[in-house]
């Protein structure tokens, strides 16, 4: 079975979920060969954990003289990999470098390249991606025809599926250029933790905006007794209320949980941009004009600072 | 290394207010809804002018901003509207071949088109086109000029041949530090993009815009468009519109009882 080559999506060798998920669509099109670029003394927990999620083969490229550059050299290490192993299709995670480390590769190996798949199947022969496009409005199936499927893949397109695969370690010595070493990370500040589920990979997002007038604790509030991630529309970050990383919308982040909650916000089209796929949309605004009605399963008609304290403490209540 | 030249990329896009849709063959109709400059490449012309500013004004380099676009004829009103803002030249490459091209085929006629009118120190494109947008042909160009990258600025500053940048990734904040040449991308948390003033508009009449064909910058017509691209759209599909929801009035807290009715009936609580 030809091999699909996972880009590992780490944190100094902690595993994130979409790692995960790419295994998990991995499987369906041939045998997944899990790639982890980092310090080699992370290397056993990392093979370990991509194992356990069906990598039958784990690449292990020691990063000691490329940690610190961007992008570049780990598209030469994908390119080095795909011509050892001529891979049935590479799967990166759709993050900004991930995308970007993707367009490289495509253009090294001749490739065509799909971005932000939501989902990948195999029908027949074609391994065929579905996107959501024009702001959500729209779903394109596409397929590669040209050299190795390159896809970069949105979080939350597939379930991780627990089940041991071969889990072969291999180290992998790439060569990497001195032209790849040069866009340099001069400083990284890690984003703290906030308690809370990852936006993009939240169950339920619970967002506000600028309606909240700055203060986020009705938000929160009900966020967490809903055991959801916090967003933000861009009013409300470029009001400083919030960082940029909150942001849901065309240049913020785009989700797509069971259940989103606006409240404060007026459903701006960039903002639909980043939340109009949600299975069930809830709104609470106090214009009954506002056009993120036209979106909703649910709308509350009020002002958010009132009812959002009240439907929390009625939550908490009926938690018991 | 002094600062001479500016290349900014712009991208000519159906507006996203108003029916984007897709033709027959399934590439992006581009005739049928009003287009305009993407947006998001409003804030890479924005960051080009300040440097420009603020280099000439400190260290008196002339620096000469040029907006590059490849498209359909209309895509002439994007490079239009960058040297309204204050762009010096334009260089718009047409070419009816090019149409439906992916990615990768933009990112070459871009590469050739800029060999052709000289790789510039530094260029700089937006966050992503705003309508297929996949935010990967400013690293496809570095690729294929072998220049380094600094993507996705936040916050962009230059001195001298260094250029250092902030970007939020998924994980961390990073300050990414490259030297000059390189191909640097802008989000438009960089900074709000000016308005052309009526000055900017009129002088905008008198300054060169250049149109380029395929020939011109040695690119073969079978390399790129629809037939070229390396990947293929299946199928397009508009979503189903939504069923209207419930929506209720507040009052004395009967609003937050009705939610909590419906996210119970949902099971979400
Ligand atoms: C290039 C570009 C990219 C963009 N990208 C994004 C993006 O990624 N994400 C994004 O969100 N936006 C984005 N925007 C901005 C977008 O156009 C809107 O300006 C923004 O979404 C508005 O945010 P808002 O809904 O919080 O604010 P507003 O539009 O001001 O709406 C506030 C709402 O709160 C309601 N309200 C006020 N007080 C209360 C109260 N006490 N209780 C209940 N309701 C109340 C009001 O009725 C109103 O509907 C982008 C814009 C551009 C040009
Ligand atoms: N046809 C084009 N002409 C000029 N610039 C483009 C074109 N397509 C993309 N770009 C530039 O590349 C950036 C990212 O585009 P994309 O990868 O399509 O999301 C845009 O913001 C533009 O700066």
């Amino acid at each position: 079975m030809s091999e699909v080559l996972v880009l590992v999506d780490h944190v100094d060798g902690a595993v994130r979920k979409p790692t995960y998920e790419l295994l998990a669509i991995a499987k369906r099109i041939g045998s997944p060969s899990a790639v982890f670029i980092g310090g080699a003394d992370k290397a056993d927990a990392v093979a370990s954990a991509v194992k356990g999620y069906g990598a039958d083969k784990v690449y292990v490229v020691d990063d000691a003289e490329i940690k610190g550059y961007l992008v570049a050299p780990k598209a030469e290490v994908l390119q080095q990999l795909a011509e050892k192993s001529s891979p049935a299709a590479i799967l990166i995670p759709a993050s900004g470098e991930g995308k970007e480390i993707a367009g490289r590769l495509a253009i090294k190996l001749s490739s065509g390249l799909i971005t932000d798949a939501v989902d990948v199947q195999v029908k027949g022969e074609d391994i065929v991606t579905t996107q959501s496009v024009f702001a959500g409005n729209f779903t394109v199936d596409a397929k590669v025809v040209k050299g190795t499927p390159i896809i970069a893949v949105k979080p939350n397109a597939a379930a991780p599926e627990q089940g041991d695969g071969a889990g072969a370690v291999e180290q992998f010595a790439a060569t990497i250029s001195d032209a790849a070493k040069t866009a340099q990370i001069v400083a990284a500040q890690p984003r703290q933790a906030t308690g809370r589920p990852e936006l993009t990979e939240a169950a339920i997002v619970v967002s506000g905006g600028r309606g909240t007038g700055g203060d986020f604790a009705a938000v929160e509030g009900l966020a967490d007794a809903l055991g959801a991630a916090v967003g933000a529309s861009r009013a409300a970050v470029d009001s400083g209320w919030k960082p940029h990383t909150f942001q849901v919308g065309q240049t913020g982040k785009v989700v797509s949980p069971q259940l989103y909650v606006a409240n404060g916000i007026s459903g701006a089209i960039q903002h639909r941009a980043g939340m109009q796929t949600s299975k069930t949309i809830v709104a609470v605004n106090k214009d009954e004009e506002a056009p993120i009605f036209e979106l909703v399963d649910f709308g509350v008609v009020g002002d958010l600072h009132t009812v959002l304290p009240k439907v929390t403490e009625e939550i908490e209540k009926r938690k018991g | 290394m002094t600062l001479s030249n500016i290349v900014v990329l712009v991208k000519y896009v159906p507006d996203a207010t108003g029916d984007r849709k897709f033709e027959a063959d399934n590439t992006v109709d581009r005739v049928g809804v009003d287009g305009l400059l993407s947006e998001l490449d409003e804030y890479a012309v924005e960051q080009a002018l300040q440097i420009k500013e603020k280099r000439s004004g400190e260290g008196g380099e002339e620096i000469t901003v040029t907006a590059l676009t490849v498209g359909p004829a209309e895509a002439e009103a994007a490079v239009r509207k960058a040297l309204q803002m204050g762009a010096d030249k334009a260089v718009h490459v047409q070419d009816d071949a090019i149409a439906g091209s992916d990615a990768v085929a933009t990112s070459l006629v871009l590469a050739k088109a800029i060999e052709k009118i000289g790789v510039p120190e530094l260029i700089i494109g937006g966050l992503a086109s705003t309508d297929a947008g996949m935010s990967v042909v400013p690293a496809m160009l570095a690729e294929r000029l072998n220049l380094p990258q600094v993507t996705l600025a936040a916050v962009v500053e230059t001195q001298g041949d260094q250029v250092r940048i902030k970007r939020d990734g998924d994980t961390a904040t990073e300050v990414i530090g490259g030297t000059l040449p390189l191909v640097l991308s802008v989000t438009d948390q960089s900074g709000e993009a000016r308005y052309p003033s009526f000055k900017g508009i009129m002088a905008a009449k008198k300054k060169p815009l250049d149109a380029l064909s395929l020939a011109d910058i040695g690119v073969d017509a079978s390399e790129v468009g629809l037939d070229a691209a390396w990947t293929q759209v299946e199928e397009t599909s508009a979503r189903p519109p939504r069923t209207a929801g419930e929506i209720v009035k507040d009052e004395d807290g009967s609003g937050a009882t009705a939610l909590v009715e419906f996210l119970a009936s949902k099971k979400f609580i």
